[in-house]
C-alpha cells in the first residue's frame, strides 16, 4: 500500500449527499477479477451518456478536475454496498483523499486498506473547501498534522491513531495480524473447549 | 456484580483475541461466506503472498450475483461474468473451500443459504464481502459486511482488526396491523432514522412486534440495517430461532445441541444494559410502506402522496429530493396508488424465502398479472425453489402469469441480464432504490412481497389491504 503523508492537489467538488457505491462504480464493472483499471469507469452513469460519450458538464470531465486528487462531497458518502471496487476506482482515477461531513462505515473502512485518506470535516468547513474547489484552487491535506488547508483557512480533523500510523507507513494489516498467529491459536483452543459446536 | 451488557457487547467480548492499549481489538471470525464478486482479488492476494486459508471449514462459498436465472444449461453468456464464476470455482478448489456452484441445488443468494444450511448460528461472528451480511443478525449473530481487503484478512487469519461500535436499540411495541409485514416495519424505521441514522452503530431490534416475527421476517429486518447505515442488526435468539435451526445440516447435533442452546439462551441483553441510543416505534402506526425516491429513507405509507421538495428541511435535502423526483419521473402530490409499474421483481436476500413466496401466492392466487406488467419471481436458493414447487406455489404463480426463475441476485442489482431498461418503473422486494441500481435509468419502488404481488395484479402500486378486501367481495 502506498503511504499517505501530505498532499497538495486540485480538489474536485461533488456537492451531493448520499453518494452511493452504485454511483461511484456501477455493477457492470464489478465483473472484473482485478483491482486496477476501474478509474475510467468511476462515476460512469454521471460521467458518460448512454453512448459512452463524456458529459461536458460532469466535474471530472473538465480541466483542472480531470487531474483532481482530492474529492469533496456531501454527507453519507459511500453508502450502499461493501464493494471495494469503489475505493479502487477512486484510486485508479488518481484520488488519494476524500473530504466529506460523514461516510458510510464500510466505505470508510475500505479507504484505509487502499491508501486513501477519508477526511471528516464539519458541514460548514466542507462547504468552505467546496467553494475553493469550485474556484479551482489547490487544497492541502496534511495527515501527520491532521490539518486541511484551503485558501487561507485551516481545519483540524480527527483521526484514529492506529489507522493514521498504518496510512503514514503504508502498513499491511495481514502482516501485522500474522505476527499474532500464536494468540489466535490460543483463542481457538480455548473456544474449541468451551463452544465445541462453533 | 458484573456490569449489565447488551447482546452486542456479549458477542463482542466472547470474540476478542487481543486488545491493544488504544482499544483496537483483534476479533475472531466464526463464519465466513464468500461469493464470486468480492473474492477474486482476495484469493489473488493470498496467492501472491504465498498464504493459505486459515480455516476452510469456517468458510462457505456460492455463486449468486452473476448467475443467469433462466436457461442455466447454456452456462453464462457474458464472458466476464463467466470468468468471475469460474475463478471462484478454481479458487475454492485450490484453497479447499466448500462451494455451492451453479449446478448444486443448495446454491442461492449467500444470505439465504447461510441460514438455510444452519451455517449461521446465534452468538457467532459472521462476515462476508457483502453489505447485506447484516441479514444473519436475525439469529443473534454479529454479522456484517466487509470489503475485499478484509475478506483477504479473514481468509488468511480468521480475524479482523476492529474497534467496538456504538449500540442502538430500536423497539417496536404492540402488534402489526393486518397487511403490514417486517418489510414495512424496516422501511418505516429507515424513514424515521434516515440512511445514515445507524452509521457507527450496531442496531438491536426489540419489542413485541419484532418478537412476533418468523425467522424470515427477522432476516428481512436485519437485512436492511445497512440501509439505515448500520453495519449490523441483531435480534436476540429465542425459541423461534432454535426451532428454525434444529436439524439443519450445519446445526449442532446431540449433546452439542443442548450445550449450544444453553449458551444461546444467555444471548440476551441484560436488564439495565445501556445503549448509546434508544428509538421507539408503535407497530400500530406502521402502514404498508413504499419508497418514492432514490434512497431507502424516501418512504411514504401507500396511502400517501409523492412529497414536495418545498417542504424539505434544508437546501441540501431539497436538492436531493428534486434530483430524486426528476430521476423517478414523479410529480409532487401524486397519490402513490396512482403510480403504474412496468416490472415487478420478487426476489433478493431481503425477500426471496419460502415465507415470502407464500405471501405472494396468497395474493396472486386465481388472479392474473396486469397486461402492462412483466412480473418475475426469483427464489432465493435452489432449495427454496424446490420447496415452492412442492407446495404448489410455482404452479399458482405461473398460472397467474409470473415468470418463475432460477435462484440468484438477479434484478436486485442486475449484474446478469435481468435489468430494467431506462425509464422502466419497478415494484421491487429488494433493498436498494439507488439510481441505476436495477439497470441504468431504471426506477425502483421498494415494498413487501404481498404489496409487490398486489402491484403486479393491479398494474400499479396498490394497497394490499384494499386489494385483498376487494378481491374477497368480488368473489362473494
Ligand atoms: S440479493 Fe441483492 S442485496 Fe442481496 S446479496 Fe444479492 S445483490 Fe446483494
Amino acid at each position: 500500500m502506498k503511504p499517505f503523508t501530505k498532499l497538495t492537489a486540485i480538489a474536485a467538488p461533488l456537492p451531493l449527499m448520499n453518494v452511493d457505491t452504485d454511483m461511484i462504480i456501477p455493477k457492470q464493472f464489478l465483473r472484473t477479477i482485478k483491482r486496477t483499471g476501474l478509474g475510467q469507469s468511476l462515476f460512469n452513469d454521471m460521467r458518460y451518456d448512454e453512448s459512452g460519450k463524456p458529459k461536458a458538464d460532469f466535474v471530472l470531465n473538465r480541466a483542472p478536475y480531470d487531474h483532481a486528487e482530492i474529492l469533496v462531497a456531501g454527507e453519507n458518502f459511500g453508502c450502499g454496498s461493501s464493494r471495494e471496487h469503489a475505493p479502487w476506482a477512486l484510486l485508479d482515477f488518481g484520488f488519494r483523499c476524500v473530504i466529506a461531513p460523514s461516510y458510510a462505515d464500510i466505505f470508510y473502512n475500505n479507504c484505509f486498506k487502499n491508501g486513501i485518506l477519508p477526511v471528516i470535516l464539519k458541514q460548514e468547513q466542507v462547504d468552505a473547501v467546496m467553494e475553493d474547489a469550485q474556484a479551482g484552487l489547490d487544497v492541502t491535506v496534511d495527515l501527520p498534522a491532521q490539518i486541511v488547508r484551503s485558501g487561507n483557512r485551516e481545519f483540524k480533523f480527527d483521526m484514529d491513531p492506529f489507522r493514521k500510523r498504518c496510512l503514514i507507513n503504508g502498513l499491511d494489516d495481514i502482516g501485522l495480524t500474522l505476527e499474532k498467529a500464536g494468540t489466535i491459536t490460543e483463542y481457538e483452543n480455548r473456544i474449541g473447549a468451551e463452544r465445541s459446536w462453533v | 456484580m458484573a456490569k449489565p451488557r447488551t447482546l452486542y457487547e456479549k458477542i463482542w467480548d466472547d470474540h476478542i483475541v487481543h486488545r491493544a492499549e488504544d482499544g483496537t481489538c483483534l476479533i475472531y471470525i466464526d463464519r465466513h461466506l464468500v461469493h464470486e464478486v468480492t473474492s477474486p482479488q482476495a484469493f489473488e492476494g493470498l496467492r501472491m503472498a504465498g498464504r493459505k486459508v486459515r480455516s476452510p471449514e469456517r468458510t462457505l462459498a456460492t455463486a449468486d450475483h452473476n448467475v443467469p436465472t433462466a436457461n442455466r444449461a447454456h452456462g453464462i453468456a457474458d464472458p466476464e461474468s463467466r470468468l468471475q464464476v469460474q475463478t471462484l470455482s478454481e479458487n475454492c478448489k485450490e484453497f479447499c473451500v466448500t462451494l455451492y456452484g451453479m449446478d448444486d441445488k443448495r446454491q442461492g443468494i449467500v444470505h439465504i443459504i447461510g441460514p438455510e444450511q444452519g451455517f449461521t448460528q446465534p452468538g457467532m461472528t459472521i462476515v462476508c464481502g457483502d453489505s447485506h451480511t447484516s441479514t444473519h443478525g436475525a439469529f443473534g449473530a454479529l454479522a456484517f459486511g466487509i470489503g475485499t481487503s478484509e475478506v483477504e484478512h479473514v481468509l488468511a487469519t480468521q480475524t479482523l482488526i476492529m474497534k467496538p461500535a456504538k449500540t442502538m436499540r430500536i423497539t417496536v411495541n404492540g402488534a402489526l396491523q393486518d397487511g403490514v409485514t417486517a418489510k414495512d416495519m424496516i422501511l418505516a424505521i429507515i424513514g424515521k432514522i434516515g440512511t445514515a441514522g445507524g452509521t457507527g452503530y450496531v442496531i438491536e431490534y426489540a419489542g413485541d412486534a419484532v418478537r412476533g416475527l418468523s425467522m424470515a421476517g427477522r432476516m428481512t429486518m436485519c437485512n436492511m440495517s445497512i440501509e439505515a447505515g448500520a453495519r449490523a442488526g441483531l435480534i436476540a435468539p429465542d425459541e423461534t430461532t432454535f426451532a428454525y435451526l434444529k436439524g439443519r445440516p450445519f446445526a449442532p447435533k446431540g449433546a452439542d445441541w443442548d450445550k449450544a442452546v444453553a449458551y444461546w439462551k444467555t444471548l440476551q441483553s441484560d436488564a439495565g444494559a445501556a445503549y448509546d441510543k434508544d428509538v421507539v416505534l408503535n407497530a400500530a402506526d406502521i402502514a404498508p410502506t413504499v419508497t418514492w425516491g432514490t434512497s431507502p429513507e424516501d418512504v411514504v405509507p401507500i396511502t400517501g402522496i409523492v412529497p414536495d421538495p418545498k417542504d424539505a428541511a434544508d437546501a441540501n435535502k431539497r436538492a436531493a429530493m428534486e434530483r430524486a423526483l426528476e430521476y423517478m419521473g414523479l410529480t409532487p402530490g401524486t397519490k402513490m396508488t396512482d403510480i403504474p409499474v412496468d416490472v415487478v421483481f420478487i426476489g433478493s436476500c431481503t425477500n426471496a424465502r419460502i415465507e415470502d413466496l407464500r405471501e405472494v401466492a396468497r395474493v396472486a392466487e386465481g388472479k392474473k398479472v396486469a397486461a402492462n406488467v412483466r412480473a418475475m419471481v426469483v427464489p432465493g436458493s435452489g432449495l427454496v425453489k424446490e420447496q415452492a414447487e412442492a407446495e404448489g406455489i410455482a404452479t399458482t404463480l405461473i398460472a397467474a402469469g409470473f415468470e418463475w426463475r432460477e435462484p440468484g441476485c438477479s434484478m436486485c442489482l442486475g449484474m446478469n441480464e435481468d435489468q430494467l431498461k431506462p425509464g422502466q418503473r419497478c415494484a421491487s422486494t429488494s433493498n436498494r432504490n439507488f439510481e441505476g441500481r436495477q439497470g441504468r435509468g431504471g426506477r425502483t419502488h421498494l415494498l413487501s412481497p404481498a404489496m409487490a404481488a398486489a402491484a403486479a395484479i393491479a398494474g400499479k402500486l396498490s394497497d394490499v389491504r384494499d386489494f385483498t378486501k376487494g378481491a374477497k367481495s368480488d368473489a362473494a
